[in-house]
């Protein structure tokens, strides 16, 4: 049983679009800085051993 | 995260949620992490070894993060009480900006992530302290305590007295008598703190069903007891200096700032009727968050410049 609603998909009104629009740059930016911090403290953790590992 | 529930009550509108990162960030309780941040570089600071700024700072913010998801899950549960209390009705589960169950989804993966993050950055020690006092905070404090006895924040302030031991354990990976003298200032300044501010809304926490010491005991066995706490407060202020933790310039900056607790206590014991009464509580409450920032200021800045001579050397 097909509805109107059905055929339109999901509506967003554009307080839900302005608000996951803001939500999503939030969490990229929140990921961003967690890739950059923990390349950081690889770095300090374990940088100078992987340098001097064996090959 | 649950932002697209299955129905709406609105044909045709899908039900996600309208929450902004601002509302999410309201759910971690800024005001309380900040004064977590301050405490917990204090703790951090206080160890005697070299701690590299790169895994000092990402444990600082393990911590920060595993204090506002605390706080994320003490909302979630005690939404029914922040509705009905006017300090914490705007918050963005009784306003319906976010829903409990997003709530506590947000709070439960940000303490699992800060926990993982200590224990991969700092150590195990550290990151079994935090989430021990997450659970302390949420499960103890929250769930239990908060509604069932009057003493509830004198036993749930531990949680909040942790940091300075996690910060001191994430550096070192042990914990000390000076963590735990940090610990003992924040535990026994948190009852005379919470208790000024629940003599005034005694009326507040009543309609919320909360058992405060005001509500349960009465306002005057509340400001002996506020009384009694801040005369230990001003002797365990001062146990930096006495233990050798701390410069004689802390020593007399606790001596002052503690007589003067004790005096804006005092004022409470004695001013009990009118707006008198609640202006001396509310007094004593500003006072008291000086109190606590001026003293870890001091600590905090001790340690900044010992590290600054140690450098230049």
């Amino acid at each position: 049983m097909n509805t109107d609603h059905d055929s339109k998909g999901v509506v967003l009104t554009p307080e839900q679009t302005k608000s996951r629009r803001q939500r999503n740059i939030a969490i990229g930016l929140a990921v961003g800085f967690l890739v950059l911090l923990f390349y950081a403290v690889t770095i300090v953790k374990v940088g100078p051993g992987l340098f001097n590992r064996p090959l | 995260m649950a932002f697209l529930e299955e129905s709406s009550s609105v044909p045709g509108i899908a039900a996600i949620s309208a929450a902004s990162p601002r509302d999410y960030i309201a759910l971690l309780k800024p005001r309380v992490m900040s004064l977590v941040v301050f405490t917990a570089l204090t703790g951090l600071l206080f160890a005697s070894q070299h701690v590299n700024i790169v895994i000092g700072f990402a444990s600082l913010l393990a911590i920060a993060v595993g204090a506002g998801a605390s706080g994320a899950l003490n909302m979630w549960y005690d939404a029914d009480i922040d509705a009905v209390m006017r300090r914490t009705c705007r918050r963005p589960i009784p306003t319906g900006k976010v829903t409990g169950r997003e709530a506590l989804a947000f709070g439960l993966t940000l303490a699992i992530f800060a926990v993982l993050t200590l224990a991969l950055v700092a150590n195990l020690l550290a990151a079994g302290l935090l989430a021990f006092t997450i659970f302390f905070y949420v499960v103890i404090y929250t769930m239990w305590l908060k509604r069932s006895t009057p003493q509830n924040i004198v036993i749930g302030g531990a949680a909040g007295a942790l940091p300075p031991i996690v910060g001191y354990a994430a550096a070192t990976g042990q914990v000390s008598l000076a963590a735990l003298v940090l610990f003992a200032i924040i535990f026994i300044w948190t009852p005379p703190h919470f208790w000024a501010l629940a003599l005034v809304r005694s009326a507040e926490y009543g309609r919320a069903g909360v058992p405060m010491l005001p509500n349960v005991k009465g306002a005057d066995r509340t400001r002996l007891e506020i009384l009694l706490y801040s005369l230990v407060l001003a002797v365990i202020g001062v146990a930096p200096f006495i233990l050798g933790f701390a410069s004689p310039v802390y020593g007399c900056l606790s001596v002052v700032l503690g007589a003067a607790f004790v005096g804006f206590a005092v004022r409470v014991y004695r001013v009990r009727d009118g707006d008198g009464a609640n202006r001396c509580a509310m007094r004593l409450f500003g006072f008291s968050i000086v109190y606590l920032f001026l003293l870890f200021a001091e600590l905090l800045s001790e340690r900044l410049i010992a590290l600054a001579i140690a450098f230049v050397r």
